[in-house]
Protein backbone atom coordinates (compact mmCIF):
# COMPACT_ATOMS: atom_id res chain seq x y z
CA UNK A 1 0.00 0.00 0.00
CA UNK A 2 1.14 3.54 -0.72
CA UNK A 3 1.52 6.27 1.89
CA UNK A 4 -1.32 8.78 2.18
CA UNK A 5 0.06 12.11 0.93
CA UNK A 6 0.64 14.90 3.44
CA UNK A 7 -1.16 18.24 3.13
CA UNK A 8 -0.64 21.57 4.88
CA UNK A 9 -2.11 22.24 8.33
CA UNK A 10 -3.45 25.50 6.84
CA UNK A 11 -4.02 28.74 8.75
CA UNK A 12 -6.70 27.41 11.09
CA UNK A 13 -4.94 24.43 12.69
CA UNK A 14 -5.48 25.94 16.14
CA UNK A 15 -9.11 24.76 16.06
CA UNK A 16 -8.10 21.13 16.04
CA UNK A 17 -4.55 21.10 17.34
CA UNK A 18 -3.71 23.86 19.83
CA UNK A 19 -6.94 24.82 21.59
CA UNK A 20 -5.57 23.16 24.75
CA UNK A 21 -2.17 23.83 26.37
CA UNK A 22 0.24 21.12 25.27
CA UNK A 23 3.63 22.80 25.64
CA UNK A 24 4.33 21.98 29.30
CA UNK A 25 6.18 18.66 29.58
CA UNK A 26 7.84 19.30 32.95
CA UNK A 27 5.04 18.81 35.44
CA UNK A 28 5.83 18.87 39.17
CA UNK A 29 6.74 15.22 39.72
CA UNK A 30 9.05 14.90 36.70
CA UNK A 31 12.75 14.34 37.41
CA UNK A 32 15.33 16.40 35.58
CA UNK A 33 16.71 19.86 35.04
CA UNK A 34 13.95 22.34 34.19
CA UNK A 35 14.56 24.20 30.95
CA UNK A 36 12.60 26.42 28.61
CA UNK A 37 12.95 26.18 24.85
CA UNK A 38 11.67 29.04 22.72
CA UNK A 39 12.11 30.59 19.33
CA UNK A 40 10.47 31.63 16.12
CA UNK A 41 10.01 30.14 12.66
CA UNK A 42 11.18 32.39 9.81
CA UNK A 43 10.20 32.37 6.13
CA UNK A 44 12.40 33.01 3.11
CA UNK A 45 12.03 36.79 3.51
CA UNK A 46 13.32 36.55 7.08
CA UNK A 47 9.87 37.31 8.47
CA UNK A 48 8.64 35.42 11.54
CA UNK A 49 5.70 33.15 10.71
CA UNK A 50 2.55 33.77 12.77
CA UNK A 51 0.87 30.49 11.86
CA UNK A 52 3.54 27.86 12.40
CA UNK A 53 3.33 24.94 14.81
CA UNK A 54 6.16 23.02 16.46
CA UNK A 55 5.99 19.57 18.03
CA UNK A 56 8.74 18.00 20.11
CA UNK A 57 9.57 14.45 21.16
CA UNK A 58 12.33 13.75 23.65
CA UNK A 59 13.82 11.24 26.06
CA UNK A 60 13.60 11.63 29.83
CA UNK A 61 16.44 12.95 31.98
CA UNK A 62 18.15 9.53 31.86
CA UNK A 63 17.90 9.18 28.10
CA UNK A 64 14.96 6.81 27.83
CA UNK A 65 11.91 7.32 25.61
CA UNK A 66 8.38 6.64 26.82
CA UNK A 67 7.76 4.00 24.17
CA UNK A 68 7.70 0.16 24.18
CA UNK A 69 10.42 -0.07 21.50
CA UNK A 70 12.89 1.63 23.89
CA UNK A 71 14.05 -1.41 25.84
CA UNK A 72 16.95 0.26 27.67
CA UNK A 73 17.33 -0.50 31.36
CA UNK A 74 17.23 3.12 32.48
CA UNK A 75 14.90 4.73 35.02
CA UNK A 76 11.44 5.22 33.58
CA UNK A 77 8.64 7.52 34.64
CA UNK A 78 5.39 6.90 32.79
CA UNK A 79 4.13 10.37 33.75
CA UNK A 80 6.75 11.98 31.51
CA UNK A 81 5.32 11.58 28.01
CA UNK A 82 8.22 13.34 26.26
CA UNK A 83 5.84 14.94 23.78
CA UNK A 84 4.71 18.55 23.38
CA UNK A 85 3.10 20.88 20.88
CA UNK A 86 3.16 24.65 20.58
CA UNK A 87 1.51 27.05 18.18
CA UNK A 88 2.97 30.53 17.77
CA UNK A 89 1.95 33.41 20.03
CA UNK A 90 1.20 37.06 19.14
CA UNK A 91 4.95 37.68 18.78
CA UNK A 92 5.35 34.55 16.63
CA UNK A 93 7.16 32.62 19.41
CA UNK A 94 6.70 28.94 20.11
CA UNK A 95 7.82 27.70 23.53
CA UNK A 96 8.13 24.60 25.71
CA UNK A 97 8.62 24.10 29.43
CA UNK A 98 10.45 20.83 29.67
CA UNK A 99 13.49 19.05 31.11
CA UNK A 100 16.86 18.49 29.56
CA UNK A 101 16.89 15.01 28.00
CA UNK A 102 19.65 12.51 28.68
CA UNK A 103 21.88 10.97 26.00
CA UNK A 104 20.38 8.14 23.93
CA UNK A 105 22.04 5.38 21.88
CA UNK A 106 22.91 6.08 18.26
CA UNK A 107 23.81 3.79 15.35
CA UNK A 108 26.23 0.98 16.27
CA UNK A 109 27.91 1.66 19.60
CA UNK A 110 27.64 5.43 19.32
CA UNK A 111 25.92 7.68 21.84
CA UNK A 112 23.87 10.66 20.75
CA UNK A 113 24.27 13.97 22.52
CA UNK A 114 21.16 15.16 24.39
CA UNK A 115 18.69 16.44 21.82
CA UNK A 116 15.05 17.18 21.23
CA UNK A 117 13.35 15.88 18.08
CA UNK A 118 11.27 18.48 16.27
CA UNK A 119 8.50 18.53 13.67
CA UNK A 120 7.68 21.86 12.02
CA UNK A 121 4.30 22.62 10.47
CA UNK A 122 2.91 25.84 8.99
CA UNK A 123 0.42 27.23 6.57
CA UNK A 124 2.36 27.06 3.33
CA UNK A 125 4.24 23.91 4.31
CA UNK A 126 2.74 21.12 2.23
CA UNK A 127 4.74 18.54 4.17
CA UNK A 128 6.04 18.78 7.74
CA UNK A 129 9.79 19.04 8.24
CA UNK A 130 11.92 17.10 10.75
CA UNK A 131 14.80 18.71 12.62
CA UNK A 132 16.53 18.50 16.02
CA UNK A 133 17.50 20.83 18.85
CA UNK A 134 20.95 20.38 20.45
CA UNK A 135 22.20 22.33 23.46
CA UNK A 136 25.05 24.85 23.07
CA UNK A 137 26.58 24.04 26.48
CA UNK A 138 26.79 20.30 25.82
CA UNK A 139 30.31 18.95 25.18
CA UNK A 140 28.85 15.69 23.79
CA UNK A 141 27.81 17.58 20.63
CA UNK A 142 31.38 17.09 19.39
CA UNK A 143 30.85 13.36 18.90
CA UNK A 144 27.18 13.28 18.00
CA UNK A 145 26.64 10.90 15.04
CA UNK A 146 23.76 12.91 13.59
CA UNK A 147 25.56 16.26 13.72
CA UNK A 148 28.53 14.52 12.09
CA UNK A 149 26.23 13.21 9.33
CA UNK A 150 25.76 16.83 8.21
CA UNK A 151 28.63 16.97 5.72
CA UNK A 152 28.55 20.75 5.35
CA UNK A 153 29.96 21.70 8.77
CA UNK A 154 28.83 25.30 8.34
CA UNK A 155 25.23 24.12 8.59
CA UNK A 156 25.63 22.26 11.89
CA UNK A 157 25.18 25.38 14.07
CA UNK A 158 21.60 25.73 12.74
CA UNK A 159 20.72 22.88 15.14
CA UNK A 160 22.38 24.33 18.24
CA UNK A 161 20.19 26.26 20.68
CA UNK A 162 21.91 29.15 22.47
CA UNK A 163 21.67 29.16 26.26
CA UNK A 164 20.59 32.13 28.34
CA UNK A 165 19.08 32.34 31.81
CA UNK A 166 15.84 33.86 33.02
CA UNK A 167 14.98 33.84 36.72
CA UNK A 168 17.70 31.28 37.37
CA UNK A 169 16.29 28.87 34.78
CA UNK A 170 18.10 27.94 31.56
CA UNK A 171 16.36 29.20 28.44
CA UNK A 172 17.45 27.72 25.14
CA UNK A 173 16.75 29.85 22.11
CA UNK A 174 16.14 27.94 18.89
CA UNK A 175 15.00 29.72 15.74
CA UNK A 176 13.95 27.69 12.73
CA UNK A 177 14.71 29.15 9.28
CA UNK A 178 12.75 27.51 6.49
CA UNK A 179 14.89 29.10 3.76
CA UNK A 180 17.86 31.39 3.23
CA UNK A 181 21.57 31.37 3.90
CA UNK A 182 21.07 29.94 7.39
CA UNK A 183 18.32 27.51 6.46
CA UNK A 184 17.89 25.04 9.32
CA UNK A 185 19.03 21.51 8.57
CA UNK A 186 16.00 19.31 7.93
CA UNK A 187 16.27 15.55 7.85
CA UNK A 188 15.11 12.75 5.64
CA UNK A 189 14.85 9.66 7.79
CA UNK B 1 20.59 -2.81 20.44
CA UNK B 2 18.38 -3.99 17.55
CA UNK B 3 15.53 -1.66 16.76
CA UNK B 4 12.75 -1.85 14.17
CA UNK B 5 13.21 0.53 11.23
CA UNK B 6 10.63 2.26 9.08
CA UNK B 7 10.40 2.55 5.31
CA UNK B 8 11.41 5.97 3.94
CA UNK B 9 9.05 8.82 3.24
CA UNK B 10 7.66 8.16 -0.23
CA UNK B 11 8.36 11.39 -2.08
CA UNK B 12 6.34 10.16 -5.07
CA UNK B 13 3.30 10.28 -2.79
CA UNK B 14 4.00 13.43 -0.78
CA UNK B 15 3.99 16.95 -2.24
CA UNK B 16 7.26 18.81 -2.74
CA UNK B 17 8.01 21.53 -0.18
CA UNK B 18 7.64 24.22 -2.84
CA UNK B 19 4.78 24.06 -5.33
CA UNK B 20 4.56 27.38 -7.14
CA UNK B 21 0.80 27.29 -7.77
CA UNK B 22 0.35 27.26 -3.98
CA UNK B 23 1.74 30.74 -3.33
CA UNK B 24 2.40 30.37 0.42
CA UNK B 25 4.74 27.43 -0.19
CA UNK B 26 7.19 29.55 -2.22
CA UNK B 27 8.73 31.29 0.82
CA UNK B 28 7.97 28.61 3.39
CA UNK B 29 9.20 25.38 1.88
CA UNK B 30 12.77 24.36 2.71
CA UNK B 31 14.97 24.65 -0.41
CA UNK B 32 18.16 22.88 0.60
CA UNK B 33 18.46 19.14 0.19
CA UNK B 34 17.24 17.19 3.21
CA UNK B 35 20.07 15.56 5.15
CA UNK B 36 19.60 11.78 5.27
CA UNK B 37 20.11 10.20 8.69
CA UNK B 38 19.88 6.66 10.03
CA UNK B 39 16.87 5.86 12.16
CA UNK B 40 17.73 5.61 15.84
CA UNK B 41 15.65 5.26 19.00
CA UNK B 42 14.82 8.95 18.57
CA UNK B 43 13.04 8.30 15.27
CA UNK B 44 11.45 4.89 15.85
CA UNK B 45 9.79 5.86 19.12
CA UNK B 46 7.11 8.53 19.33
CA UNK B 47 4.06 9.64 21.28
CA UNK B 48 1.44 6.89 21.49
CA UNK B 49 -1.23 8.56 23.63
CA UNK B 50 -2.14 5.08 24.80
CA UNK B 51 -3.57 6.44 28.06
CA UNK B 52 -5.74 8.97 26.30
CA UNK B 53 -9.35 9.10 27.43
CA UNK B 54 -11.62 10.89 25.01
CA UNK B 55 -14.61 12.73 26.39
CA UNK B 56 -17.95 11.32 25.25
CA UNK B 57 -18.95 13.10 22.06
CA UNK B 58 -15.48 14.07 20.87
CA UNK B 59 -16.13 12.00 17.75
CA UNK B 60 -19.40 13.86 17.13
CA UNK B 61 -18.69 17.29 15.65
CA UNK B 62 -22.38 17.96 15.05
CA UNK B 63 -22.82 19.05 18.67
CA UNK B 64 -20.63 21.21 20.85
CA UNK B 65 -20.27 20.74 24.57
CA UNK B 66 -21.13 24.43 25.12
CA UNK B 67 -24.62 24.48 23.62
CA UNK B 68 -25.44 20.79 23.09
CA UNK B 69 -27.53 21.91 20.11
CA UNK B 70 -27.14 20.60 16.60
CA UNK B 71 -24.97 22.26 13.98
CA UNK B 72 -26.54 23.23 10.67
CA UNK B 73 -25.61 21.33 7.54
CA UNK B 74 -25.65 17.95 5.90
CA UNK B 75 -24.82 15.28 8.49
CA UNK B 76 -22.16 12.81 7.41
CA UNK B 77 -20.58 9.73 8.95
CA UNK B 78 -16.93 9.21 8.04
CA UNK B 79 -15.40 5.78 8.57
CA UNK B 80 -12.16 4.22 7.50
CA UNK B 81 -9.13 2.25 8.50
CA UNK B 82 -5.66 3.41 9.44
CA UNK B 83 -3.14 0.99 7.97
CA UNK B 84 0.57 0.93 7.35
CA UNK B 85 2.31 0.27 4.05
CA UNK B 86 2.44 -3.43 4.90
CA UNK B 87 -1.38 -3.45 5.17
CA UNK B 88 -1.19 -3.93 8.91
CA UNK B 89 -3.89 -2.07 10.87
CA UNK B 90 -2.67 0.72 13.16
CA UNK B 91 -4.69 0.19 16.36
CA UNK B 92 -5.38 2.67 19.18
CA UNK B 93 -4.00 5.64 17.31
CA UNK B 94 -5.27 9.17 17.82
CA UNK B 95 -6.89 11.12 14.97
CA UNK B 96 -7.42 14.86 15.39
CA UNK B 97 -9.99 16.49 13.13
CA UNK B 98 -10.77 20.09 12.17
CA UNK B 99 -12.84 21.68 9.44
CA UNK B 100 -14.96 24.61 8.23
CA UNK B 101 -18.70 24.72 8.89
CA UNK B 102 -21.40 24.00 6.31
CA UNK B 103 -21.18 27.58 5.03
CA UNK B 104 -17.43 27.33 4.47
CA UNK B 105 -16.29 29.33 7.50
CA UNK B 106 -13.85 28.32 10.22
CA UNK B 107 -14.46 29.05 13.89
CA UNK B 108 -11.23 31.07 13.99
CA UNK B 109 -10.57 34.84 14.32
CA UNK B 110 -8.32 34.89 11.25
CA UNK B 111 -11.10 33.59 8.99
CA UNK B 112 -12.81 36.71 7.65
CA UNK B 113 -14.84 35.00 4.91
CA UNK B 114 -18.23 36.67 4.77
CA UNK B 115 -20.22 33.52 5.51
CA UNK B 116 -22.18 32.83 8.69
CA UNK B 117 -20.62 31.28 11.75
CA UNK B 118 -22.65 28.54 13.42
CA UNK B 119 -22.73 28.86 17.23
CA UNK B 120 -23.30 25.11 17.46
CA UNK B 121 -20.26 24.14 15.41
CA UNK B 122 -16.63 24.53 16.42
CA UNK B 123 -15.33 22.11 13.79
CA UNK B 124 -12.97 20.24 16.14
CA UNK B 125 -13.09 16.57 17.05
CA UNK B 126 -10.99 13.56 17.92
CA UNK B 127 -11.28 9.81 17.64
CA UNK B 128 -9.10 6.78 18.24
CA UNK B 129 -8.82 3.69 16.03
CA UNK B 130 -10.01 0.38 17.46
CA UNK B 131 -8.01 -2.85 17.55
CA UNK B 132 -8.58 -3.35 13.81
CA UNK B 133 -7.42 0.17 12.93
CA UNK B 134 -10.99 1.31 12.26
CA UNK B 135 -12.27 4.77 13.08
CA UNK B 136 -15.60 6.55 12.82
CA UNK B 137 -16.78 10.09 13.41
CA UNK B 138 -19.92 12.09 12.81
CA UNK B 139 -19.80 15.61 11.43
CA UNK B 140 -21.45 17.92 8.91
CA UNK B 141 -20.18 18.28 5.37
CA UNK B 142 -17.89 21.32 5.26
CA UNK B 143 -18.56 24.03 2.69
CA UNK B 144 -16.17 25.26 0.01
CA UNK B 145 -14.63 28.65 0.70
CA UNK B 146 -12.72 31.35 -1.15
CA UNK B 147 -9.07 32.15 -0.44
CA UNK B 148 -6.58 34.66 -1.78
CA UNK B 149 -4.11 32.34 -3.53
CA UNK B 150 -5.19 33.49 -7.02
CA UNK B 151 -8.15 35.20 -8.67
CA UNK B 152 -11.42 33.45 -7.83
CA UNK B 153 -9.64 30.76 -5.83
CA UNK B 154 -11.87 28.34 -3.89
CA UNK B 155 -10.84 25.48 -1.66
CA UNK B 156 -12.89 22.34 -2.33
CA UNK B 157 -14.70 20.98 0.71
CA UNK B 158 -12.18 19.17 2.90
CA UNK B 159 -11.56 17.88 6.42
CA UNK B 160 -8.14 18.26 8.09
CA UNK B 161 -6.76 15.15 9.79
CA UNK B 162 -3.73 14.70 12.06
CA UNK B 163 -2.28 11.29 12.95
CA UNK B 164 0.75 10.01 14.87
CA UNK B 165 1.01 6.27 14.27
CA UNK B 166 3.52 4.17 16.23
CA UNK B 167 6.66 6.32 15.88
CA UNK B 168 8.08 9.81 15.38
CA UNK B 169 8.54 9.17 11.64
CA UNK B 170 4.96 8.02 11.03
CA UNK B 171 3.50 11.48 11.78
CA UNK B 172 1.02 12.63 9.15
CA UNK B 173 -1.17 15.69 8.67
CA UNK B 174 -3.40 15.54 5.64
CA UNK B 175 -6.76 16.59 4.19
CA UNK B 176 -9.69 14.46 3.12
CA UNK B 177 -11.69 15.58 0.08
CA UNK B 178 -15.10 14.57 -1.29
CA UNK B 179 -15.80 12.68 -4.52
CA UNK B 180 -17.02 14.40 -7.70
CA UNK B 181 -16.26 17.90 -6.41
CA UNK B 182 -15.76 20.18 -9.46
CA UNK B 183 -13.22 22.24 -7.47
CA UNK B 184 -10.79 19.34 -7.01
CA UNK B 185 -8.86 19.79 -10.29
CA UNK B 186 -8.61 23.53 -9.59
CA UNK B 187 -7.11 23.22 -6.10
CA UNK B 188 -3.35 23.86 -5.99
CA UNK B 189 -3.02 22.21 -2.57
CA UNK B 190 -4.45 18.91 -3.82
CA UNK B 191 -2.62 19.32 -7.15
CA UNK B 192 0.69 19.60 -5.27
CA UNK B 193 0.54 15.82 -4.82
CA UNK B 194 2.75 14.64 -7.69
CA UNK B 195 0.88 11.52 -8.81
CA UNK B 196 -2.71 11.03 -9.95
CA UNK B 197 -2.99 7.96 -7.74
CA UNK B 198 -1.72 10.00 -4.79
CA UNK B 199 -4.34 12.68 -5.37
CA UNK B 200 -7.02 10.02 -5.66
CA UNK B 201 -5.95 8.61 -2.30
CA UNK B 202 -6.94 11.93 -0.68
CA UNK B 203 -10.52 11.69 -2.00
CA UNK B 204 -13.03 9.82 0.13
CA UNK B 205 -15.62 7.57 -1.48
CA UNK B 206 -19.35 7.66 -0.95
CA UNK B 207 -20.29 4.55 1.04
CA UNK B 208 -23.95 3.61 0.88
CA UNK B 209 -23.33 0.81 3.37
CA UNK B 210 -22.20 3.44 5.86
CA UNK B 211 -25.09 5.79 5.14
CA UNK B 212 -27.60 5.66 7.98
CA UNK B 213 -31.26 5.66 6.89
CA UNK B 214 -33.13 8.87 7.73
CA UNK B 215 -30.01 10.25 9.39
CA UNK B 216 -26.67 10.79 7.61
CA UNK B 217 -24.69 10.07 4.42
CA UNK B 218 -21.65 7.82 4.73
CA UNK B 219 -18.12 8.32 3.42
CA UNK B 220 -15.13 6.02 3.60
CA UNK B 221 -11.51 7.19 3.83
CA UNK B 222 -8.58 4.88 4.52
CA UNK B 223 -5.27 6.33 5.67
CA UNK B 224 -1.88 4.69 5.09
CA UNK B 225 1.11 5.52 7.31
CA UNK B 226 4.74 4.51 6.89
CA UNK B 227 5.29 0.85 7.69
CA UNK B 228 8.21 -1.01 9.20
CA UNK B 229 10.86 -2.47 6.95
CA UNK B 230 11.15 -6.22 6.82
CA UNK B 231 13.54 -7.47 9.47
CA UNK B 232 16.91 -8.79 8.23
CA UNK B 233 15.72 -12.29 9.14
CA UNK B 234 12.69 -12.02 6.88
CA UNK B 235 14.85 -10.66 4.07
CA UNK B 236 17.06 -13.74 4.22
CA UNK B 237 14.10 -16.06 3.90
CA UNK B 238 13.18 -14.67 0.45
Amino acid sequence: MKQTPAQTVGPFYAIGLTSKTMNVLATDSIQGQRIRIEGRVFDGDGKPIPDAMVEIWQANAYGRYNHPDDKQEKPFDSSFTGWGRSGTDENCFYSFETIKPGPVPGPGDSVQAPHVNVVVFARGMLVHAFTRIYFADEPANENDPVLKAIKNKARRPTLIAARTERGGKPVYHFDIRLQGKDETVFFDM
Amino acid sequence: MKIPKYKPRDWKSHPPYVFKAYGSSVKRGPLKKLVPIKQTLSEITGPLFSDIKLEPGENDLTRTADTNKEALGERIVVVGRVLDENERPVPNTLIEIWQANAAGRYHHPVDQHNAPLDPNFTGAGRCVTNGKGEYRYLTIKPGAYPWLNHTNAWRPAHIHLSLFGPSFVTRLVTQMFFPNDPLLPLDPILRSVPSKSGRERLISSYAHDVTEPEFALGYRFDIVLRGQRATPFEEKKR
